[in-house]
């Protein structure tokens, strides 16, 4: 508490003296203080926002001579993981990537991230509040969003004509028509990441926005009760589509981004779509060929009867977070990467969508500018379950949609594991 | 036959040298204090402290955040554990790799160091060839077989696919852990063929001559022969093995993650979710400490009923000709 009250105090102090001089420091300022590393870790490492955040780096570096920023760029789970033991052994990077959410409230309790509240206060009205949204807790903010998106369906054009389907599913039944199509016209319908777990999560998590409501998903957060029958039926249509048999061949040992992975399977035109989250277009042209003009995004189709509808929308953005003791610098660095001119730059690129306001016409890419379409007409948003609730909650929805998927567990089954663990960590 | 190799061993148990080195002079305790002091901070010091600390986290309720644990539970973490499906999937797996490793990896090792004793030609190239994979980093063969059995594009598919033997590998439940097993087998061979060889050519000659002076051909020379001076070696073999097994972790994490639904999942994989992934550490504390114990009793049960006399100084050689 004395070290939380501490960092408080200091975070003010930096905000009293930055004050007079905001942002825009001269470059070779004679009155900068001694040398400053900053560690920098984040886990793009997939074109066009890998070269971005270079180039940023390095001007930043060139603006403040003073300063060298050390980046540490992780893939996605190695990026968790390694997070994770840094921030247990009671440190944290300067700057870091976070999704916000169950996650970085841990590490906020733990009193490794700098409340930015007073710092970005002039600032804060340039975001959207969706964009904001996962990184304010009791009306203190802890990072700057760079990036905000939705999961939704990624798919081949040419396979969907092939199969004679020439309109995207809206509706839960629709959709299984399609994969059923797809599979009669000798198309893998869908590549999904079995082994990384994750990406099989989005299907049952929609099906529970789109069945039970957001309302609910909120509620079992709250409750810690995934067992009631609407979470149960989610699982059953996961388990309908499981049984149509629509992945890859062996998409259980399958990673995400490797050679022969889930992007790289639709990537290449092995299989017809993929559920996946706004950067899936960046990464398939890393894995594989790309699919250039034939990719098409469609929002994940509504449940017949169900309480959720097609307009609510599923994902989480990015932010850039601030360690407890990093130096003032740091929190330049991440007022450097979100201004309004260098944000607009890497969004026009394709790497992130936009997280401030006005910046929608700045989106180049025809798909890009649907999901940002969709996401400024969302009705309601939901962040990744592995981010939302705890850490431990959050694996746990994975681990058992991923055994679910495999044939391991009843949906059930994996209803009452998700319970046992959430109600043993409110404990 | 056997008492051809018991004479050697009762001849190198001298009494003597044994009761001279005990130290009897208090001087003397000073000076091995003294020497044994930095050796003995670092083993406390990397060694037992950690363990003791994880002993002591496993009973408490702790995200690993913020110092030390608060939320003592006593010893809730291992009444759960031991409630908890995947514990016994890992127990179940461990066993599993380990009467695998002891029935095919271990005899199959000692097959090809028996070949490689005999005068073949390119006998140094084939040891070169079978030791090499153990030089090779868990991670990097991780990420070679995980091309070379990807069930689409992988180099094993194309070659059996053929002739009918194609399988998914790691990507099937029912096959994962016997995929992961071969992979283990492949990098883990040439290092027991090594230390069978090794053995082998302890052994001298004039034993197997004799015995074949006796009558004994091929296979009763190496059943009653060669087989038993080997014990020792062939003891610190499966020793090695099983401890290895108990801590595997590296190979089935780049490989599998322990999956597909668990299916390859060992002791240290569910240790690092738990711990890494969930932030559970006391709960990860937990099944470190049943690991530990698992090793300790192992390694002392072996070390007292199966090895005594190894330690005690019996070598296969004759003690007078080294």
């Amino acid at each position: 508490m004395k070290r939380t009250c501490a960092l408080i105090a200091a975070a003010v102090l930096v905000a009293g003296c930055g004050g007079g001089q905001t942002a825009t420091t001269e470059p070779g300022d004679g009155g900068s203080p001694g040398k400053v590393t900053l560690e920098w870790w984040h886990l793009s490492t997939s074109d066009p926002l890998k070269t971005i955040w270079e180039t940023r780096a390095k001007e930043f570096q060139a603006a403040n001579p003073h300063v060298t920023v050390k980046m540490t760029v992780l893939e996605n789970e190695a990026y968790k993981s390694k997070l994770t033991t840094l921030t247990q052994s009671g440190k944290a990077p300067h700057v870091f990537a976070t999704w916000g959410g169950g996650v970085l409230k841990q590490q906020i309790d733990a009193g490794l991230v700098k409340d930015i509240s007073a710092d970005v206060a002039s600032e804060l009205g340039t975001f959207t509040t969706a964009a904001l949204a996962a990184y304010q807790f009791d009306g203190k903010t802890y990072a700057l969003p760079t990036d905000i998106g939705m999961v939704g369906f990624w798919y081949n054009k040419k396979h969907f004509e092939k199969a004679g389907v020439t309109e995207p599913p809206k509706t839960w039944s629709g959709f299984l028509d399609t994969v059923k199509k797809l599979k009669t016209a000798g198309i893998t319908p869908i590549a999904l990441a079995g082994k990384e777990k994750w990406p099989g999560h989005y299907y049952w998590a929609y099906l529970s926005m789109r069945i039970a409501g957001l309302q609910a998903m909120h509620q079992a957060g709250v409750d810690h009760d995934f067992t009631k029958p609407e979470f149960i039926e989610a699982g059953r249509q996961l388990k309908a589509l499981v049984d149509l048999q629509p992945f890859q061949r062996g998409f259980l040992g399958a990673g995400y981004s490797t050679p022969d992975g889930q992007s790289a399977s639709v990537s290449n035109g092995k299989a017809a779509m993929e559920l996946m989250g706004q950067w899936a277009p960046a990464v398939q042209n890393d894995s594989g060929k790309g699919l250039g003009k034939d990719l098409g995004f469609f929002p994940f189709p509504e449940v017949e009867g169900g309480k959720g509808v097609i307009t609510e929308a599923f994902g989480g953005g990015g932010g850039m977070a601030v360690g407890a003791d990093a130096p003032k610098e740091a929190l330049d660095l991440v007022k450097f990467l979100t201004n309004t001119e260098n944000h607009t730059k890497t969004v026009e690129a394709g790497g992130v969508l936009p997280v401030l306001k006005g910046e929608e016409s700045a989106v180049k890419d025809e798909n890009l500018k649907i999901v940002a379409d969709s996401l400024a007409n969302a009705t309601g948003f939901q962040l990744y379950l592995d981010q939302a609730y705890p850490p431990a909650v959050g694996s746990e929805v994975n681990d058992s949609v991923a055994e679910l998927i495999a044939g391991a567990k009843t949906p059930e089954q994996a209803a009452q594991d998700i319970t046992e663990v959430a109600k043993s960590e409110s404990e | 036959m056997t008492t051809v190799t018991r004479r050697p061993e009762a001849e190198t148990l001298p009494a003597g040298p044994h009761r001279r080195r005990r130290p009897g002079r208090p001087r003397n305790l000073l000076t091995i204090t003294l020497f044994l002091l930095p050796a003995l901070a670092l083993f406390l010091l990397l060694v037992v402290a950690p363990i003791l600390v994880a002993m002591y986290a496993s009973a408490f309720r702790w995200n690993g955040f913020g110092g030390l644990p608060t939320n003592f539970i006593g010893f809730d973490n291992f009444t759960r554990l031991f409630s908890s499906d995947i514990f016994y999937t890992d127990l179940t797996n461990l066993l599993l790799v380990i009467t695998a490793t002891l029935l095919i990896q271990l005899p199959f090792a000692l097959g090809i160091a028996m070949l490689l004793h005999q005068r073949i030609r390119g006998r140094a190239f084939y040891r070169l060839v079978f030791f090499a994979p153990y030089v090779l980093s868990e991670v990097i063969t991780g990420v070679l077989f995980s091309l070379i059995l990807s069930p689409e594009n992988g180099i094993a598919n194309r070659i059996l696919g053929p002739l009918g033997l194609e399988s998914e590998w790691l990507s099937d439940p029912d096959s994962a852990l016997w995929s992961l097993f071969l992979v283990m087998t492949w990098k883990y061979f040439g290092f027991h063929m090594m230390i069978y060889l090794a053995g082998r050519q302890n052994i001298p000659n004039e034993l197997i001559e004799a015995a074949k002076i006796d009558g004994a051909a091929g296979w009763k020379v190496f059943r009653y022969v060669t087989l038993p001076l080997l014990g020792p070696t062939i003891r610190i073999s499966v020793f090695l093995s099983v401890i290895y097994t108990i801590q595997l972790f590296d190979l089935v994490w780049i490989l599998t993650e322990g999956g597909p639904a668990h299916a390859s999942e060992t002791l240290a994989v569910t240790m690092f979710t738990l711990g890494f992934e969930r932030s559970q550490v006391g709960y990860a504390s937990a099944i470190s400490v049943v690991m530990f114990g698992l090793s300790l009793i192992f390694a002392l049960g072996y070390q007292r009923l199966v090895m005594r006399r190894d330690l005690e100084g019996a070598t296969t050689a004759m003690g007078g000709k080294r």
